[in-house]
């Protein structure tokens, strides 16, 4: 048993995770800019075209509205392709199909239109990049109904929430935590996975609740390391997936914590946390001892590299609203 | 140079079908030979005059076998396509352009009665949609614009289906792989992608199917519409780009979109482009049949230009008088493509009284029958909207679905004492 488990860093967890779905089901297809020959920038799909063939994997003209929309005819004709979008901000040509066309086409045939479709975006800062590749876009695809939005934090997760969004008849969004790409972590194929939209209490606590998912899962269990060395016991939640949102596990935590942070690197007006918020406020009202903060980037523009580190949330940027949530 | 380097070009597909092929290079050839002409004229004059000169020098370049008078005039490229049409298939081709033209007016004085909220129009642009939509073969599939009612008629989608999403009791909802129709596409030209990535699968899928996607003058201008054009070449998908260049798109004029002809676009994708007569059914008919097994050959996309007319409104909802004359609308009455057909039905001796009189019968019945399908309609149940948001299920839809069950029942007391 413990042969199956095998310890590797998440980008190669999702090209394991690609590898198997393309053995078992002839139907997938791995499509995007220079995921063949290369094996992807940050080389996810490295060696799969050598060993899958150009077919299968498939090098796509530099047009991100026209690698979505052939993936949505390619699944129409019976297909599920898996496609990359280079960077985060690079999905913005394919919005249009992407909201338009791939969200809604289910629900416009009246159900007998299935698009199992992944779309695969890298996201989020931390690696130093010039402008559009450090973006966090998750709210502006949850806000759409029909699509589903998941985010791995760890590379077991990766594996299987990439095998489970392919086999999703819905399309799926899958953010994938670039800075993590080289972190290493579990592996077990063999393992039954929990549901794909479920949330998972990845440290326990009794004093506070630290939500997030993706990038700043790891940052939220070294905020809650550095807070138990201060005697604060918080517990820390990895949401896994954006829409839907394992609201009841949120729930659950905060009505036994009775304090919530909400951390992501996204900008917080508008971002996930303010819908965390919203309906934990009105889950939770009389189990709250504090309103629920926000901890994520600002309503600017993402700054240039130098300055990330101040835009990004960080773990005295967390610890700060930790201490405010406690004061209370 | 393209043409010669995308017909060198492998098949990626069983290498069925050759019959014909060397008629096809040359058809294409001689096309783009002649394209290139044209382009050479109007570039010079788009330089340096204005848009009414550019339009006042271009007297359109187009295949056609009927002229307006109902005369068969040959055609060596395109004639063998349409060479076994009988009269009985010709008789066909009327009956379907004249019962569209029923349905199509029929559906807009539902929209004057209220009964529909919008109605798009295809008056004019019969000949574009019967001709090539009789080109196909039934495993060959559609990505239509949401005024393709007449190729809709011809793939034996129930006109009454078109219906619902213009009365609002539906986004569409019929089943596309019913008859190898897919869904109205409503943003303009979103579609072509979709019919070039079903193409690429068909490629796989090794059969000899083709696609066609239907978009018209204005969509040229998307970007959508040039990316399908460079994902189609690259991939040799079997596809054909139907363009209906009825001229206006809303009240923009085609001068608006471009300044080359459409046709000549599918030059730098490397692949032909023909401009045909859009009012001239057998052109249509024969053109899109040539598309088509170039696809079939594993040859790759092409680019048809039906020349045509759009009669009416953009919708129900337009007023044409604001950005267009009338004299314009006459003069391409005098090209309509009912009359140009039946002109030469009866040049030929190919009807009688009996056939014109059957089908205006049938015609009043499709009339009645839409009309009386329209009215029976049914608003869909309140809780349709939380149906079919997703495929496998959604815990926030269920959540909101309750609630409004809840908030919905909060009612019921009021409505029982009364």
């Amino acid at each position: 048993m413990a042969e199956t488990i095998k310890t590797m860093a998440l980008a190669k967890a999702i090209n394991e995770s690609l590898r198997r779905a393309l053995e078992s089901d002839p139907k997938v297809l791995i499509m995007g800019e220079d995921v063949g020959k290369l094996g992807g920038v940050f080389r996810v799909t490295d060696g799969l075209q050598k060993d899958f063939g150009e077919s299968r994997v498939i090098d796509t003209p530099l047009a991100e509205s026209g690698i979505v929309g052939t993936a949505i005819g390619l699944a129409l004709r019976g297909y599920r392709p898996v496609v990359e979008i280079q960077f985060d901000g690079f999905v913005f040509p394919a919005y249009d199909q992407i909201v338009t066309q791939l969200a809604k086409m289910h629900a416009r045939s009246l159900g007998k239109v299935k698009l199992p479709v992944v779309v695969r975006i890298p996201y989020g800062g931390g690696i130093g990049a010039v402008e559009h590749h450090s973006e966090s876009p998750e709210s502006l695809f949850a806000h759409v109904a029909g699509l589903k939005i998941v985010s791995p934090s760890n590379a077991g997760d990766a594996y299987w929430m990439m095998q489970q969004a392919i086999q999703s008849d819905d399309p799926v969004i899958f953010f994938e935590p670039k800075r993590r790409y080289w972190d290493k972590g579990e592996v077990n194929a063999e393992a039954i996975p929990g549901p794909l939209h479920k949330a998972q209490v990845v440290r326990e606590g009794t004093d506070l609740t630290l939500v997030a998912y993706g990038p700043m899962v790891k940052l939220c269990q070294e905020v809650a390391a550095a807070a138990a060395e201060e005697g604060k016991n918080l517990e820390v939640l990895d949401l896994r997936s954006v829409s839907p949102l394992d609201f009841d596990s949120i729930q659950a935590s905060v009505e036994k914590t009775r304090r919530l942070v909400v951390v992501h690197e996204a900008p917080v007006f508008f971002g996930s946390g303010a819908e965390i918020a919203a309906r934990i406020t009105e889950r939770c009202f009389y189990h709250l001892e504090a309103p629920v903060l926000r901890v994520g980037g600002y309503h600017a523009p993402y700054p240039p590299a130098r300055l990330e580190e101040e835009y990004l949330p960080g773990l005295d940027r967390v610890l700060d609203a930790v201490d405010r949530a406690l004061a209370y | 140079m393209t043409v010669e380097s995308t017909a060198a070009r492998k098949s990626r597909r069983s290498a069925g079908g050759k019959a014909g092929a060397t008629g096809t290079e040359t058809a294409a050839g001689t096309t783009r030979a002649a394209a290139a002409k044209a382009t050479g004229t109007k570039r010079t004059s788009a330089t340096r005059t204005t848009r009414a000169t550019a339009k006042k020098g271009a007297e359109p370049q187009l295949v056609q076998l009927l002229t307006p008078e109902g005369k068969r005039v040959k055609n060596a490229e395109y004639d063998p396509y349409v060479a076994g049409v009988t009269p009985e298939e010709l008789r066909g081709l009327y009956r379907d352009m004249v019962l569209t033209r029923r349905f199509d007016a029929e559906a807009t004085s539902l929209q004057r009665q209220g009964e529909l909220g919008l109605w798009a129009s295809l008056l004019g642009q019969e000949a574009a949609q019967i001709g090539s939509g009789r080109a196909l073969r039934d495993d060959d599939y559609v990505f239509p614009t949401y005024r393709e009612h007449g190729v809709a008629w011809c793939r034996g989608v129930d006109p009454t289906n078109l219906l619902g999403m213009f009365r609002g009791v539906n986004n569409g909802g019929w089943d596309p792989n019913s008859n190898n129709f897919h869904l109205y596409t409503i943003v303009i030209g979103s579609q072509t992608l979709h019919a070039t990535g079903y193409a690429m699968g068909v490629a796989k899928d090794g059969t000899d199917s083709a696609v066609i996607a239907y978009f018209g003058d204005g969509a040229s201008s998307q970007g959508d519409v040039a990316e399908s054009f460079t994902f189609s070449a690259v991939y040799n998908a079997p596809v054909v780009f139907f363009c209906q260049n009825n001229q206006w798109a809303i009240s923009e004029p085609t001068e608006k979109q471009t300044r080359v002809p459409l046709y000549q676009r599918a030059q730098g994708y490397g692949f032909p482009g023909v401009r045909v007569d859009g009012n001239d059914v057998l052109a249509c008919l024969a053109v899109t049949k040539w598309a088509l097994e170039r696809a079939r050959r594993g040859e790759g996309p092409t680019l048809v230009e039906a020349y045509t007319y759009r009669m009416g409104a953009h919708t129900t909802s337009d007023d044409p008088t604001r950005y267009r004359h009338d004299d314009e609308r006459v003069a391409w009455e005098a090209k309509d493509p009912i009359l140009r057909l039946r002109r030469h039905l009866e040049a030929s001796n190919h009807t009688d009284e009996g056939f014109f009189a059957e089908l205006e019968a049938e015609s009043e019945a499709l009339g009645r029958r839409v009309r009386e399908a329209v009215r029976a309609m049914p608003d869909p149940d309140h809780f349709a909207i939380f149906e079919n948001v997703y495929a496998d299920g959604h815990a926030l839809v269920d959540e909101e679905r309750a609630q409004f069950a809840a908030y919905q029942a909060s009612f019921a007391d009021s409505d029982g004492g009364n």
